[in-house]
């Protein structure tokens, strides 16, 4: 044995050591809005679909914290998503909902099929909002609190174990 | 039915993987009742290639059918997608790309078993069961944490993967290329392995390894090449090598395959560097999981991510601490015991090819360390970013010995060699060098690495055809002309990119539509800018008329892209392709003047880059085809020999004829 053969050894275990340390404690997170912690910025948006309400700024304001979701009726994981948005609603949280490059007759036909659990959707035709707030896609969820600040932003779909959470910081935001 | 029996026939080649480690195991005991075990290594591995190509077969006709009722056919794929998508879909996600890399490996390993007859059994056996042993990590990590063929408890309505980034021919194709490289590199790695353990480094070993390398070689070079391209004229900033961490985990088996390839060409020729050439077969593996671990895990960031996740990383970290820790842990005991083999002098061609081999070695060290660099740092949480300022001159300190003992050592005789018999080459090759470095430093200020760069390519490809010399054309050996092929490649590749960097044009101006632009001999006339749309994008097309020293004008179109699920620009480059380089064109922004921002580049010779590398690759065909015509035809010369002598010792043995009257 000569120890000069030992020394690939050596270089690879280092490296296999700091690989899986970084595995255990490395980040994975995305790209947060730069707009957390910032005002709503001023928007006033037509009705999205027949028979709700279109949305501003000034329905954020005032009463309980309410959750504005991103979302479009040609998003898959908006469909995913669509029965946490429920129970939320059932816990009596206000979902006011923006809709992302749509068409009245598909917001229709997505809120027949997987349920409505908003009480108002603006249409976002350009995109122009959800720019403004720092969403990077389709669907995210921000909560605002009653003086109609960007509390919390959450990227992608709401997964079950999310609606926990997201009750939480509503509470916390009050 | 399908998945049941693609995941039965991965279940079946799991188990006849086991049968091989056990049965070529048994077979290194060298007693009669291992010999007698050790004959089913051979079978199993070959139908256990047959069994993982029908799983990748069925995997595929389930895209073809578009099955919804499997999850990973209603995750990426849609019935709508044209059907070439639909196939390519296949190998386009984690799973099937997994499949595909199993199927590679079960392939080779069936291959290999199946035709290799000249190693010794010994050797043959511990190959086949190290073979074995790195299948079967991988089946693992198919069956356990990505099943391909998991089902939908309900089956989806419609598939969701529409994407059309992902519908692009290159990107379809690139990635399969690679794979097949990485994995060609698992053969050597086995034979590497099995030839250490049983203490067999011999050139027939060499001779036997050779053509595997050179094959995983030349899909590398293939993908690495079309893998520049596509980024080249996709992603539109106009360069063709962002030393990426993904980029880099392809270049960095390619840097080992080369060092392997030469210094299997050593030991296969002159039986010399045999411990250096076990532990390149090693390294070369290493770095081709190394790559698969850094792109998978996440734990790098890179514009690539795909399929990052820090399970699956787990799972490939613990198969790399397996395999290349046990390789280098055996490699640590063992290669003492092998003796490095025949002497030779400094000045020989054995010398040219280890110098080069230590500066290969070198440049894949200074890569490899700033792909990890980042994440060293980051364990300290300080985030860094290493780049071409890193890359480009640190490469070049080796990279330039290399070009030069490159264009020399061909010529150098085996053994020993006295250098003034080359008076005359290296003369011209000095002399052609130099007047081209003086040349490009009166016309102009261009980079100091630029010029040498030029200098060397004209100079390596004046080189690369010195062999030639004094030689019937008709009579040079195909293996040869593969390495005069390859070699010129790299002086065709090495000009392109020296030329890209010296000569390049640039112009970024803010434009209306009917304004004129002025670029080198290239006029350049901005016709109009209209919006169109896409299924789920939409751009602003420039119409630009171009126009080179007044000849007729050409319409091309750039596009800004705005996709929007996800958010995402991209920018559509337009590009016009003529012998002496390509103009790149692509559009930006409108300012609030109404003007649009214009950016169009002339890149003189940049296309000889992809060429050069589309040369080497030739090279690698032309060496496989003649090395196995030369084999095929000495075992066609020892077999006849054989029944020669058995006819000659039949005649003997049996009763003489009566001579005819």
């Amino acid at each position: 044995m000569r120890p000069v053969f030992f020394i690939p050894l050596a270089l690879f275990l280092f490296f296999a050591g700091l690989a899986g340390y970084m595995l255990v404690n490395g980040r994975f997170e995305s790209v947060p809005s730069h707009m957390i912690d910032k005002p709503l910025p001023e928007f006033s948006l037509p009705p999205a679909v027949d028979g709700l309400p279109g949305a501003s700024r000034a329905n954020f304001v005032g009463g309980e914290p309410k959750l504005l979701n991103v979302w479009a009726s040609w998003c898959l994981p908006c469909i995913a998503e669509a029965p946490q948005l429920e129970a939320l609603k059932e816990e009596g949280v206000e979902v006011i909902g923006i809709a992302i490059r749509d068409k009245p007759e598909d917001v229709a036909d997505f809120l027949n099929r997987y349920g409505n659990p908003y009480t108002r959707i603006g249409a976002d035709d350009i995109s122009q909002l959800q720019i403004e707030i720092g969403a990077a896609g389709v669907p995210e969820t921000f909560v605002i609190d009653a003086q109609g600040n960007i509390r919390h932003q959450h990227i992608g779909d709401i997964r079950a174990d999310d609606v926990p959470r997201l009750l939480q910081i509503l509470e916390d935001v009050r | 039915m399908l998945a049941e029996l693609g995941l039965a026939a991965l279940w079946l080649a799991t188990a006849l993987a086991v049968l091989q480690i056990a049965s070529g195991v048994m077979g290194l005991r060298g007693d009669a009742k291992g010999d007698a075990l050790a004959i089913y290594a051979r079978p199993a591995a070959v139908v256990q290639a047959f069994l993982a190509v029908l799983a990748f077969g069925l995997l595929l006709w389930a895209f073809a059918i578009t099955d919804l009722s499997i999850k990973l056919v209603a995750t990426n794929s849609h019935s709508m997608k044209p059907m070439l998508y639909k196939l390519t879909g296949t190998w386009g996600n984690h799973e099937g790309s997994m499949l595909l890399w199993v199927a590679v490996l079960a392939l080779s390993g069936g291959l290999l078993a199946g035709l290799e007859r000249r190693l010794p059994s010994k050797t043959m056996n511990a190959t086949l069961a190290v073979q074995g042993f790195v299948a079967l990590g991988f089946y693992a990590f198919l069956l356990l944490s990505s099943n391909p063929f998991e089902r939908l408890p309900i089956p989806a309505v419609e598939g969701t993967g529409l994407n059309p980034l992902l519908q692009d021919i290159g990107l379809a194709i690139h990635p399969p290329t690679l794979y097949v490289g990485y994995v060609g590199l698992s053969v050597a790695f086995s034979l590497a392995m099995g030839a250490l353990i049983a203490k067999q480094v011999t050139p027939d070993f060499a001779k036997v390894m050779r053509p595997w390398v050179l094959f995983a070689w030349v899909f590398l070079t293939l993908g690495i090449t079309a893998g520049s391209y596509w980024a080249y004229y996709e992603l539109g900033w106009g360069g063709w090598w962002f030393w990426d961490p993904v980029e880099n985990s392809s270049l960095m088996p390619w840097l080992a395959a080369t060092a392997l390839l030469h210094s299997v060409s050593v030991l296969a020729a002159r039986d010399a560097l045999r411990t250096w050439t076990i532990m390149l077969g090693v390294l070369a593996f290493s770095m081709s999981m190394l790559g698969t671990f850094l792109v998978r895990s996440g734990v790098l960031t890179s514009v690539h991510a795909f399929a990052v996740d820090p399970e699956r990383g787990s799972f490939i970290l613990m198969l790399l601490g397996l395999y290349i820790g046990g390789a280098l842990a055996i490699f640590a005991v063992r290669a003492g015991s092998i003796s490095e083999g025949k002497r030779f002098s400094a000045s020989s061609r054995e010398g040219a090819l280890v110098f080069n081999n230590v500066m290969l070695s070198a440049i894949l060290a200074i890569v490899l360390l700033g792909t990890l660099y980042p994440l060293l740092t980051e364990a300290f949480d300080v985030r860094v970013s290493v780049g071409p300022p890193y890359f480009n001159p640190a490469g070049a300190i080796f990279a330039i010995p290399m070009f030069i003992v490159m264009a020399i050592g061909p010529l150098l005789r085996w053994k020993q060699d006295k250098p003034a018999r080359l008076q005359f080459e290296i003369s011209l090759i000095a002399a052609v060098a130099i007047s081209i470095v003086s040349l490009v430093a009166i016309l102009g200020d261009y980079s100091i690495l630029a010029v040498l760069g030029l200098a060397l390519a004209i100079a390596l490809g004046i080189a690369a055809l010195l062999p030639l010399r004094g030689r019937n054309i008709r009579r040079v050996p195909l293996a040869t002309w593969g390495m005069i092929f390859a070699h010129f490649g790299v002086a065709v590749s090495l000009f392109g990119m020296a030329s890209e960097s010296a000569f390049t044009q640039e112009r970024l101006a803010a434009v209306t539509p009917g304004s004129t632009e002025q670029l080198g001999d290239w006029n350049i006339e901005l016709r109009s800018v209209d919006p169109i749309a896409g299924p789920n994008w939409t751009a602003v097309e420039a119409r630009i008329a171009v126009s080179r020293g007044g000849g007729e004008p050409i319409i091309i179109t750039p596009q800004a892209r705005n996709f929007w699920a996800p958010a995402q620009a991209t920018s559509e480059s337009a590009l016009v392709t003529r012998w002496d380089g390509q103009l790149y064109a692509v559009i930006g922004d409108q300012a609030a003047d109404g003007r649009w921002q214009l950016r169009v580049w002339w890149k003189p010779f940049v296309t000889f880059i992809w060429y050069g590398g589309l040369l080497i690759s030739l090279g690698g065909i032309l060496s496989i085809i003649g090395r196995v015509r030369v084999d095929l035809k000495r075992r066609d010369a020892v077999r006849k020999g054989k029944e020669r002598r058995e006819d000659k010792a039949a005649l003997s043995n049996a009763p003489q004829p009566e001579p005819a009257e």
